[in-house]
């Protein structure tokens, strides 16, 4: 039935772990509500927002290193998760 | 007043949760899929990796749509936003000239994109069209099918034709809501006209316009049919906007995987921009 979406591990990989992040912040939201802060970033964020802003910049990290070097896509990843768990700390 | 807490109310959104599963996540899978292999059939598929991303944002034909992309947006935007304000000054206030100047500005937006590019495309030709054969008349060279900075400024042309009243609309009903107050004490003041639109009417306008770029941005940076009415996205490639490459590469030529790498990077640019627009209203919202 799912053969039209031509699956592939690497994909299943990757939204199986958003959607575990996904499900790690609803309980850890739900067990601990967030308070909007501010930290480095410019404006007021809750955590929701930050994990967006950190996910989205995420991509944007790996399309450059796409883009602009041919260097292995472990190293973005390296990068982007580091980066995440910055912004989520103190973003 | 007591709230009660009933997280049945939950079972609500699952419909929500169920269509937008169907008709965006889902699909949205499937192009995440196509765009790490390379599809030849249902049953012949070979994961290429990062492959065709790295194709598509090294392609100098997507560099060259994606600067078109944003200097046509922008140009929309910089025409379409002083324009529609300037329209919404100058319209009527009260009687029945102001209900017949709204219906005036709602005619065009009623009008589907492929029949404005159709009235745009015979009014714009030299021999049969009012515009065209004007301008050549006048003795100036018009020809959209072979001039790229005659076919940019027809198709500019169009979307200020087409969109300037949704501004003016916007622009028009924030207008309206500024109460009489305002400008009574800018009478007592004896402001000027100049002064009762910047500190009056412009920061009232804030929230209406906000929402009117935000309309315009994504509107015109997703434009394809115009063009590919008017010019087909010639000549050669001057008016070719995203869309139209995406279209090209995915049903034209049938290259699933680039396209699919190619949509989701466009999905990305959207999101971002979006993102920057939504996070400017709310925090606008947040700091009144």
């Amino acid at each position: 039935m799912i053969s039209w979406m031509a699956w592939t591990l690497p994909v299943a990989v990757f939204f199986s772990v958003i959607a575990c992040i996904l499900i790690c912040m609803t309980v850890y939201e739900v067990r601990s509500p967030c308070v909007e802060r501010r930290g480095f970033l410019p404006i007021a964020t809750t955590r929701g927002d930050r994990l967006f802003i950190g996910l989205l910049s995420s991509a944007y990290v790996h399309l450059v290193f796409l883009g602009l070097t041919d260097l292995n896509l472990w190293i973005p990843l390296a990068l982007s998760v580091i980066w995440l768990a910055v912004i989520l700390r103190w973003g | 007043m007591n709230k009660t807490e009933n997280n049945k109310a939950w079972f609500l959104v699952l419909p929500v949760f169920v269509l937008v599963a169907f008709s965006a996540v889902i699909p949205l899978m499937t192009v995440v899929n196509y765009s790490v292999q390379d599809i030849f059939d249902q049953n012949n598929a070979y994961f290429v990796g990062a492959e065709w991303f790295r194709e598509v944002l090294r392609d100098p034909r997507l560099h060259d749509s994606l600067l078109r992309q944003f200097i046509y947006s922008f140009a929309v935007l910089a025409i379409e936003i002083p324009l529609g304000i300037g329209v919404a000054l100058m319209m009527p206030t009260k009687g029945r000239m102001a209900s017949l100047c709204l219906i005036l500005l709602a005619i065009p937006l009623l009008i589907p994109w492929n029949v404005v590019g159709t009235i745009w495309q015979i009014f714009g030709r030299g021999d049969i069209g009012l515009f065209g054969a004007a301008l050549n008349g006048l003795g100036i060279d018009y020809n959209y099918a072979s001039n790229p900075a005659d076919a940019w400024a027809t198709v500019l042309l169009i979307d200020v034709w087409h969109w300037t009243s949704l501004v003016a609309l916007l622009c028009y009903s924030g207008l309206r809501a500024i109460p009489e107050a305002f400008y009574q004490a800018a009478e007592i003041d004896r402001a000027s006209k100049w002064a009762v639109f910047r500190y009056i009417q412009l920061p009232r306008l804030k929230s209406v316009l906000v929402i009117g770029v935000l309309l315009r941005f994504m509107d015109s940076f997703m434009i394809y049919t115009e063009p590919f009415v008017l010019t087909g996205g010639g000549p050669g490639n001057s008016t070719t906007f995203l869309s139209q490459t995406l279209t090209k590469m995915a049903v034209g030529q049938f290259d699933l995987g680039p396209a699919a790498a190619f949509s989701l990077v466009y999905f990305l640019i959207v999101l971002l921009v979006s993102w920057l627009f939504f996070t400017t209203i709310t925090h606008m919202d947040k700091a009144k």
